[in-house]
């Protein structure tokens, strides 16, 4: 089994503490980690020429975010504690993107927060519970 | 140009004190003989076998054919590549994130599906009788072609700016390409003889026409209560697009954008149940449409002049040669220019070979019905009687979708046609601003003044910017085929990547 555990963030406190359980099983079997940040994004949407004009900017600077503010800090966090970590940005469907990425990466176990639910995540799913339905690995939802 | 412009802003400001009816007259009266005479510089006309040909019709279908046989089909052959492009079977996910090609098709959709293709058939099928159809579809396979020509050279020479901004189409196509071509000078001229086409030209097809026959829709469904009122709808409609193109408010053009593809499926849908439910008439509809396309009963200058009619609201409606859809697919990144141009193909497809086609065959269903179902109405106002046939209350939902795709549609052009004055005057804002209340000024213009001499101009001008473009294509093509044979090679060794 691969030794690689991804671990699914966006900025927000649900991933950074996916990250710190993830750092505990990895500082304890000696796996990798793959910290990774999907900017949700659909090929299928609509936008006046004005807006595809600034796309290309947009992405750049969304992708330079993501990057710099969280994945700096939180990769950080990893190496402090001797980890070997790479990091992926990426724009797409989230559940979708993330199992993209473990299978490129040869993930073993992807790591994710758990959000409060709302509504709309009741009625038509969250992230989490498409990632649980459709991934190939195990998945950890770290509450 | 500066002074004609001015003319009509102070004949508006100067009749508002009149009465309502009284704005309406004035501003007519004092446009007509301005696009008759514009119409006639345009539209000069050759007679041949009776028929009057105006000479740029002849000319854009003419370039139609002929990229058609030199690019080898490409509008059959590039068709299924086109939707596994669409469908992003060749994007790389690294890439996520940039425009896709859907998002550009769909862009370049929204501005061409508008009023012409609910109300330019109608005014086709009276004109040119039920054969103009056969032609309108003809036109729209040809016009295929010459997209993906257009479109593959706005993203090879679009201008890419230190900020990350892009600005692409003819007019950069035009200076780069003939400058490539050893001709730096003619290539100036041709860029700037484009952009000035582009940004007069917006005010016409891409403005004037589409918030008029919103306005008459508008009117029609409210039983005549906004009669001599033009110019109160006038002004309401060109608030709005002030707000979107200069007070920046995205919300209502993100909304739109959202909510016309749907329209467009709901406006397609309920015109084959309403074909359906005249099943019965349709043999003869489709009868009809081919015998008139060669014989052209009853039509002036018979088979030639619907041939004539046909093509002439073709390129109205998918603006295949005029260049505009290459502004709105330059802003795609990508390494692969042809790939932009074969998505392209797909616009006049759904514009004229679907929509268009079934707009024709929701007239043509009635008409055989009842060949006077209409009365005296005529574009937008006669597709709607035809749909009222069947339904009712259609007219009203069809109000309400006439109004978003014109409005979608002066969007686009109001960003075509400030990219063509960015060419010119370039990027500040000032100049930028100047341009776009230039553009509202003519929203509200559109509502008052007839449908006839809005139509004369909207041709006129849009025709006008074919002249250079066209041209341009001719001498760039075979850059265009190059890059073409050498991309299908690639997609074929597999050096070009099938991600799914």
């Amino acid at each position: 089994m691969s030794k690689k555990l991804l671990v699914a963030l966006d900025g927000s406190d649900c991933g950074r503490r996916a990250l710190n359980a993830a750092v505990q099983h990895a500082s304890l079997t000696n796996s990798d980690l793959v910290l990774t940040y999907v900017i949700e994004w659909t090929p299928y949407s609509f936008h006046t020429p004005q807006e595809l004009e600034e796309r290309h900017q947009r992405r750049e600077s969304e992708i330079e975010r993501a990057n710099e503010a969280i994945l700096a800090s939180e990769h950080a966090v990893a190496v402090s504690e001797g980890i070997k970590v790479e990091t992926v940005v990426r724009h797409g469907k989230i559940a979708e993107t993330l199992i993209e990425v473990a299978k490129e990466y040869d993930v073993g176990q992807i790591y994710i927060g758990r959000r409060g639910e709302s509504l709309v995540q009741m009625i038509f799913g969250s992230v989490t519970a498409a990632l649980i339905q459709t991934s190939e690995v195990p998945v950890t939802v770290v509450p | 140009m500066k002074r004609f412009f001015f003319s009509l802003v102070t004949l508006l400001l100067g009749s508002i004190s009149t009465a309502h009816a009284g704005i309406d007259d004035a501003i007519n009266s004092a446009t007509a003989p301005i696009a008759t005479f514009i119409g006639q510089v345009v539209f000069f006309k050759i007679p041949i076998f009776g028929a009057q040909l105006p000479v740029v019709v002849l000319w854009l279908v003419a370039g139609a054919v002929f990229f058609t046989f030199y690019m080898g089909f490409i509008n059959l052959r590039g068709f299924k590549h086109a939707i596994q492009l669409v469908r992003g079977d060749y994007a790389d996910p690294n890439s996520h994130g940039e425009v896709s090609h859907f998002q550009a098709l769909a862009t370049a959709v929204s501005g061409t599906v508008g009023i012409g293709n609910i109300g330019g058939v109608a005014v086709a099928v009276t004109v040119g009788g039920p054969g103009a159809t056969f032609w309108l579809i003809m036109a729209g396979f040809l016009g295929m072609s010459t997209k993906f020509v257009e479109c593959t050279l706005g993203v090879k020479y679009r201008k890419e700016f230190d900020d990350g901004h892009v600005s692409g189409g003819p007019m950069y196509y035009l200076r780069q390409g003939f400058k490539d071509r050893g001709m730096e000078g003619f290539g100036k001229f041709m860029g700037t003889f484009y952009a000035i086409g582009i940004f007069i030209g917006a005010l016409g097809i891409g403005n004037m026409f589409q918030s008029n026959q919103a306005y008459v829709q508008l009117n029609n469904v409210s039983g005549g209560a906004l009669d001599g009122l033009g110019w109160l709808v006038g002004l309401i409609l060109a608030g709005v697009v002030f707000a979107v193109i200069i007070g920046g408010i995205k919300s209502i053009a993100r909304v739109t954008e959202k909510i016309v593809p749907f329209m467009a499926v709901f406006y397609c849908l309920f015109a084959i149940i309403v074909i359906l439910m005249n099943a019965g008439s349709l043999p003869q509809a489709i009868a009809n449409i081919f015998t008139g396309a060669f014989t052209g009963e009853g039509v002036a200058g018979g088979a030639l002049g619907a041939m004539i009619i046909g093509f002439q609201r073709a390129v109205f409606s998918n603006e295949a040669g005029i260049g505009s859809a290459s502004i709105a697919h330059a802003a795609v990144k990508t390494d692969e220019p042809v790939t932009e141009g074969i998505v392209s193909l797909l616009e006049p497809f759904i514009d004229t070979i679907v929509i268009c086609t079934i707009t024709a065959l929701v007239i043509g269903t009635a008409q055989v019905a009842d060949p006077n179902f209409a009365g005296e109405s005529l574009g937008v106002a006669m597709t709607s009687a035809a749909f009222e046939r069947e339904f009712s209350w259609f007219p009203i939902p069809l109000a309400f979708a006439a109004l978003l795709f014109a409005f979608s549609t002066m969007i686009s052009w109001s960003y075509y046609g400030l990219k063509g004055w960015t060419y010119l005057f370039g990027e500040g804002d000032r100049g930028q601003t100047i341009y776009k209340i230039l553009f509202c000024v003519f929203v509200a213009l559109g509502c008052v003044v007839q449908l006839g001499p809005i139509l004369d101009i909207s041709d006129a001008l849009v025709f006008l910017i074919c002249v250079p473009n066209i041209l341009g294509l001719y001498f760039l093509a075979p850059i265009v085929k190059r890059e073409m044979i050498s991309y299908f090679a690639r997609v074929e060794s597999g050096e070009i990547v099938k991600f799914k």
